[in-house]
C-alpha cells in the first residue's frame, strides 16, 4: 500500500488544479465514495483551455470553437464538484511539505493536511527570449487566447502570431474568425517536419482534421502562413510596431501592433519540485518533468501527477490521466476500482500518446540558437541580459543552471523562472557546449507565487 | 588513482577556506582547496550579505578591522567588488533599555574606531523617514556595509585558483588519515591528497570534519530563515539590525528587500527549509519596522545552514591533539564580514609567522578547562 | 496612441468608472484590471531597473509582469484582479525615501 507513514488514520485526498485533469480526478474520487478537497486558483473550474469567466461573453462556440461540447461537459462535471466536494476556488497553494499544503485565499492563510495528493497544475506557454520580447504589445499565445476567450477582446489591431505548436494555429484562427487583423502566422517548424509527422498524427484523425482545417481556413482567408520562420526581433521603442523574421534564407519585416508568441507549453512543476519528486529530462519537450509511472504515481509516496502539469499532452490526455491517477490513488488506499476501465484508459492514453509524439515531430521545439544577442533581456523580472549570463558562465565555469541563478539572479525574480528558465537553460547549454540535459533545472522555493506581507503576518484567527 | 602532494589542504571552499587558500598562494604555499559541492554555495553564498563590524564580541573586532581593510581592496584582490558598498549599518533600539545597551556597546568598543553614532528618535525620523516612527533610537556605523554573498566566495576561490591553488569541486572526502609526517585525505572518487597541514574550514560541517581526526567540538547547527521581496522604490540605504537580534534587513540596489530572522529546520540530504513560525514573525516584524513593506510581497524564502558555538565565537586555532590540524569554523551567524581576515590569519598561523590576537577566546581548547 | 486591446463587440450596460493615473477610464463588469487599462492605453508600468515599459505578457498570473498599484498603496496583479467601480489605479506610488 502506497501510503506515507506519517498519514493519520483517516485518508485525506486533495486535488490541486481544476482543469481537465483535476476535474476528472475529483469526479472519479467522488464516484468511489470519497469526498476530496479540490483547490483551484480561478473562480470557476476549467483550467486554461476551458477557462470560464464569471461574466461570460460571446457564445460557447466562439469561446471554445470545435471543443465547445467537451468544454461544456467538463464545466458540468466541475459544477457538480462544487456542490459535492470540498471545492476551494480562488485558492492558491503557495507551499507544500510532506503531508501538508499552505494555502492562501482572499488574503488569508490556511493549512491543509493531505494523505494523498494529486497535482494537476497545468502549464503555461514555453517562451524563448528574443530582442524586444518585453515590449508592450508582445504577449504569449496563451495570453492572446485568454484576451479573446476570457475577456472577449482582441490584441492588435494588427497582430502577428509566431512560434510553433498546435496552439499557434488555433489562436491565429480564433483571432481571424473574431475579426482580428492577422498579418501573418510564423511557424518555426519546417513543412517537412509536419509532413513526416502525418502517420503519427493519423492516430487522432479528428484532431488532425481540425488542425488542417485551421491551417486551410487561414490560407483561404488570405493570412500568410510561413514555415521555417524564425523570429529575429521586434521593431518599436515604447511598443511593438513590427517584427522581423527569417523565412527560409531571407529576412522579412511585418508591420503589426501586437505579437503573440509561444513555442509549445511548459509544465508547472513547482509543487512536485517542493515535494522532492524525482525529475527526468524529456528530450522532445526539452524540459525536466516529474517522474511518474503509467498510473501517475510520482516517486514520493502519496503524491500523484496528472495532466499538463506533469508533461504536455493536451486536454483529452489530461482528462484520461486525471481519472487514471485517481483510480491509482483509490487502489492504493485499498478501494476497489474497475480493472476494465483502467485497461480502457490505458489504451486510450497510448493512442493519444502516439498522436502527441506526432505533434512533437510536427512542431519541433527550437532551442535558443547562438544568435540570441548579448543585449537580449532573458530574465524579464530581474532584467538580466544574455551577455551577463554568458560572462558569468565563462568566468566561473558554470555548467549548472542553479549555479547560474545564484551568480546572476536569473530566475530569482517575481515569476521565479517561469518565463526565463527555458531560454536560460538553452543559452547556458549553447554557451558551454554541453547537452541541454546536462545543465539541470532551477530548483524552486516557496512561495510558489508572490505572497503579500500583509497576508503572511496576519494573526491567525 | 591520483595522489596529490601539497603543503596545505583546505577542507571547505566557503569564504573562510577560499580566502585562506588565496592568502596561502600569495605566500607561495602549495595549496589544495577541497569542496564537496560548488565553492561558496553554502552559508557563504546564501547568508544575509551584511558586511558588519558593529555588534560583534569585542574580541572579534581585531579581525573585523583587518577584514574592513580587505573588503575595500576586493577588486584588486579577487577581480570584482562583488557589489560591496559601505552603505552604513543601523542597529535599532525598540525600547529605552535597548538604546542603553547600544550606548554601552559604543562606549565599550570606543578604542576600535568604528565611528558609532547614537541617534535618538528625532534624528531617526529626520534621516531615515522610511522607518516606523515609534522606534526609540539606533546606533549607526557609517562604514559598515553590504555585498552580494553569492559572488564573494566563488570569486575568492577562483582568485585562489588563478594564483595557483588547486580547486577541487564535487570532491567529498571519504576518509582522513593522520600519519606520522602528514595527512592523507581520500576522496569519494578515489583521488588522494597528502598534505603537511590541514585547515578545517568546513562551516556547519566543521565538527563532523573535526571528528574525523578525533576532535570533539560543541557545535550547534541552526537554519537561519531568510526572504526577499520584489523590487520596491528606494526606501532606505543603510542595512538594518535590531538590538537583541532576530531581525535584519537591507534593500539591494535593484530595490528588493532581503531580510531574515528566526530559524527553520533541517531536511534530509544536508538541506534546510525556512521555519513557518519564523516567516510569520517576519511578516509581522518587518512592516512594523518598515511600514512600506505592508504593501510588499515576498517572492522567495530560503534557509541557510550555519554552525554556532554558545559563546558566539568561532574556533580558530590548532587542534589540541593533532599537530598541524587547524580549525576555523562555527562563525555563529557572523562569518561573512570577518572571513577574509580569518583567511589571512590562517595563512599566518599555518606559516607560523603571525599570531591571532586574543587567541584563547577562539581556541578549540576553551571547553576543556 | 493605439490601445493594445479592443473589444470584439461592444458591451451594453452601465460602465464601471475607474481612474488610471488620475485619468478617468471605463470598464464593464467582468473586465480584469488589465483589460480595462489596455483598452485605454498601451502600458501598465515601467521597470525599476532599466526604466523599460511593460504591458503584461501571459494574462494568466504566471509572468508577474502586470502588477500595478491602487492609490492606497496596495499592489494588484492586473490580469487576475477584476475591475471594480471606483478603483483608483496608478503605475507608480508617490514619493521616494533616501
Amino acid at each position: 500500500m502506497n501510503v506515507p507513514s506519517s498519514a493519520s488514520a483517516q485518508p485525506q485526498m486533495v486535488v490541486v488544479g481544476a482543469g481537465p485533469a483535476g476535474v476528472r480526478a475529483a469526479q472519479t474520487l467522488l464516484r468511489h465514495g470519497v469526498r476530496p478537497v479540490i483547490i483551484d486558483e480561478a473562480p470557476l473550474p476549467g483550467g486554461q483551455i476551458y477557462r470560464q469567466s464569471l461574466v461570460p461573453r460571446g457564445s460557447a462556440r466562439q469561446r471554445y470553437g470545435f471543443e465547445h461540447k467537451r468544454a461544456a461537459a467538463l464545466h458540468a462535471a466541475g459544477a457538480q464538484l462544487r456542490g459535492q466536494a470540498d471545492y476551494r476556488a480562488r485558492t492558491a497553494v503557495w507551499n507544500a511539505t510532506p503531508g501538508h499544503l499552505d494555502l492562501v485565499r482572499d488574503g488569508d492563510l490556511d493549512g491543509l493536511r493531505y494523505s494523498h495528493l494529486l497535482i494537476a497544475t497545468g502549464a503555461t506557454d514555453r517562451v524563448l527570449p528574443f530582442p524586444g520580447w518585453t515590449l508592450p504589445g508582445v504577449f504569449s499565445l496563451g495570453g492572446a487566447q485568454i484576451a479573446l476567450k476570457g475577456q472577449h477582446c482582441l490584441l492588435g489591431p494588427r497582430i502577428v502570431f509566431a512560434g510553433t505548436g498546435p496552439l499557434l494555429y488555433l489562436v491565429a484562427y480564433q483571432y481571424a474568425r473574431a475579426g482580428g487583423q492577422v498579418q501573418a502566422v510564423l511557424d518555426s517548424a519546417p513543412l517537412a517536419a509536419q509532413a513526416s509527422a502525418l502517420p503519427a498524427l493519423l492516430n487522432q484523425p479528428g484532431t488532425l482534421a481540425k488542425g488542417l482545417y485551421y491551417l486551410g481556413w487561414l490560407r483561404a482567408h488570405g493570412v500568410p502562413v510561413h514555415h521555417s520562420a524564425n523570429l529575429l526581433a521586434t521593431h518599436g521603442t515604447s511598443r511593438v510596431d513590427g517584427v522581423r523574421a527569417r523565412i527560409g534564407g531571407a529576412e522579412r519585416d511585418f508591420a503589426c501592433d501586437a505579437l503573440a508568441v509561444g513555442h509549445g507549453l511548459r509544465a508547472e512543476t513547482q509543487l512536485a519540485d517542493l515535494l522532492d519528486c524525482a525529475f527526468d529530462f524529456d528530450v522532445a519537450q526539452r524540459a525536466w518533468l516529474p517522474q511518474r509511472d503509467a498510473d501517475g504515481r510520482s516517486t514520493v509516496a502519496g503524491v500523484y501527477l496528472a495532466g499538463d502539469g506533469a508533461g504536455i499532452g493536451g486536454a483529452m490526455l489530461a482528462e484520461l490521466s486525471g481519472e487514471r491517477s485517481a483510480l491509482a490513488m483509490l487502489a492504493d488506499c485499498g478501494i476497489r476500482v474497475d480493472a476494465p476501465r483502467l485497461r480502457w484508459l490505458a489504451r486510450r492514453q497510448a493512442a493519444l500518446a502516439r498522436f502527441r509524439q506526432g505533434l512533437d515531430r510536427a512542431f519541433p521545439l527550437p532551442g535558443t540558437d547562438a544568435g540570441c544577442d548579448d543585449g537580449v533581456m532573458v530574465c524579464r523580472c530581474e532584467e538580466v541580459r544574455a551577455g551577463e549570463l554568458r560572462a558569468a558562465a565563462r568566468q566561473y565555469a558554470v555548467d549548472d543552471l542553479n549555479r547560474l541563478k545564484a551568480l546572476t539572479r536569473i530566475g530569482m525574480g517575481l515569476c521565479q523562472g517561469r518565463m526565463c528558465q527555458s531560454g536560460a537553460a538553452e543559452l547556458l547549454a549553447d554557451c558551454r557546449r554541453i547537452p541541454l540535459s546536462a545543465v539541470g533545472r532551477m530548483r524552486g522555493q516557496a512561495p510558489v507565487k508572490p505572497l503579500p506581507f500583509a497576508v503572511l503576518g496576519k494573526d491567525p484567527s | 588513482m591520483t595522489l596529490l602532494h601539497t603543503d596545505v589542504a583546505v577542507i571547505g571552499a566557503g569564504l573562510v577556506g577560499a580566502s585562506a587558500a588565496l592568502a596561502l598562494r600569495r605566500a607561495g604555499v602549495a595549496t589544495v582547496l577541497i569542496e564537496r559541492g560548488l565553492c561558496g554555495a553554502r552559508a557563504s553564498g546564501v547568508n544575509f550579505g551584511g558586511v558588519r563590524r558593529q555588534g560583534r564580541n569585542i574580541e572579534q573586532l581585531y579581525l573585523a578591522q583587518r577584514a574592513h581593510g580587505i573588503w575595500a581592496r576586493l577588486p584588486e584582490l579577487i577581480g570584482t567588488d562583488a557589489e560591496y558598498v559601505r552603505t552604513g549599518h543601523l542597529k535599532l533600539a525598540r525600547s529605552q533599555a535597548d538604546l542603553d545597551k547600544l550606548v554601552a556597546y559604543r562606549d565599550k568598543v570606543r578604542d576600535f574606531d568604528l565611528g558609532l553614532d547614537i541617534l535618538d528618535r528625532a534624528a531617526l525620523r529626520r534621516r531615515f523617514p522610511a522607518l516606523a516612527p515609534d522606534i526609540v533610537g539606533g546606533s549607526l556605523c557609517p562604514e559598515d556595509g553590504q555585498a552580494n554573498p553569492r559572488l564573494v566566495a566563488p570569486a575568492f576561490a577562483h582568485a585562489a585558483a588563478r594564483a595557483g591553488a588547486l580547486l577541487l569541486e564535487d570532491c567529498a572526502i571519504a576518509h582522513a588519515d593522520t600519519q606520522a609526517e602528514d595527512f592523507l585525505l581520500t576522496a569519494a572518487d578515489g583521488r588522494q591528497i597528502r598534505a603537511g597541514t590541514v585547515i578545517n574550514a568546513a562551516g556547519a560541517w566543521g565538527a563532523v570534519v573535526a571528528g574525523w581526526f578525533g576532535d570533539v567540538l560543541p557545535l550547534h547547527v541552526k537554519y537561519p530563515t531568510m526572504l526577499v521581496t520584489e523590487p520596491l522604490t528606494r526606501q532606505i540605504g543603510v542595512s538594518l539590525g535590531v538590538e537583541g537580534g532576530g531581525f535584519y534587513a537591507r534593500q539591494v540596489a535593484r530595490g528588493n528587500f532581503v531580510m531574515g530572522g528566526g530559524y527553520g529546520h533541517a531536511l534530509p540530504g544536508d538541506r534546510s527549509r525556512p521555519g513557518p513560525a519564523a516567516l510569520a514573525e517576519l511578516g509581522r516584524t518587518a512592516p512594523a519596522i518598515l511600514p512600506a513593506l505592508a504593501r510588499a510581497s515576498i517572492i522567495r524564502c530560503w534557509s541557510g545552514i550555519e554552525g554556532y558555538f554558545a559563546d558566539k565565537n568561532p574556533v580558530i586555532g590548532f587542534s589540541a591533539r593533532v599537530p598541524r590540524l587547524l580549525h576555523a569554523f562555527g562563525f555563529s551567524g557572523g562569518g561573512f564580514q570577518i572571513a577574509p581576515a580569518v583567511g589571512e590569519t590562517l595563512a599566518d598561523m599555518a606559516l607560523d609567522r603571525g599570531r591571532l590576537l586574543m587567541a584563547d577566546r577562539f581556541s578549540p581548547k576553551r571547553w576543556t578547562r | 496612441m493605439t490601445a493594445l486591446l479592443r473589444r470584439v463587440a461592444p458591451l451594453a450596460g452601465p460602465a464601471l468608472r475607474l481612474t488610471w493615473n488620475g485619468q478617468p477610464i471605463a470598464a464593464q463588469p467582468g473586465d480584469t484590471v488589465l483589460t480595462a487599462l489596455l483598452l485605454a492605453g498601451d502600458r501598465l508600468r515601467t521597470t525599476l531597473g532599466a526604466g523599460a515599459p511593460r504591458a503584461g505578457f501571459c494574462l494568466m498570473g504566471a509572468c508577474q509582469d502586470c502588477w500595478v498599484h491602487l492609490s492606497s498603496g496596495q499592489r494588484v496583479r492586473a490580469c487576475s484582479t477584476l475591475a471594480e467601480d471606483g478603483m483608483a489605479l496608478v503605475d507608480t506610488l508617490p514619493g521616494e525615501c533616501p
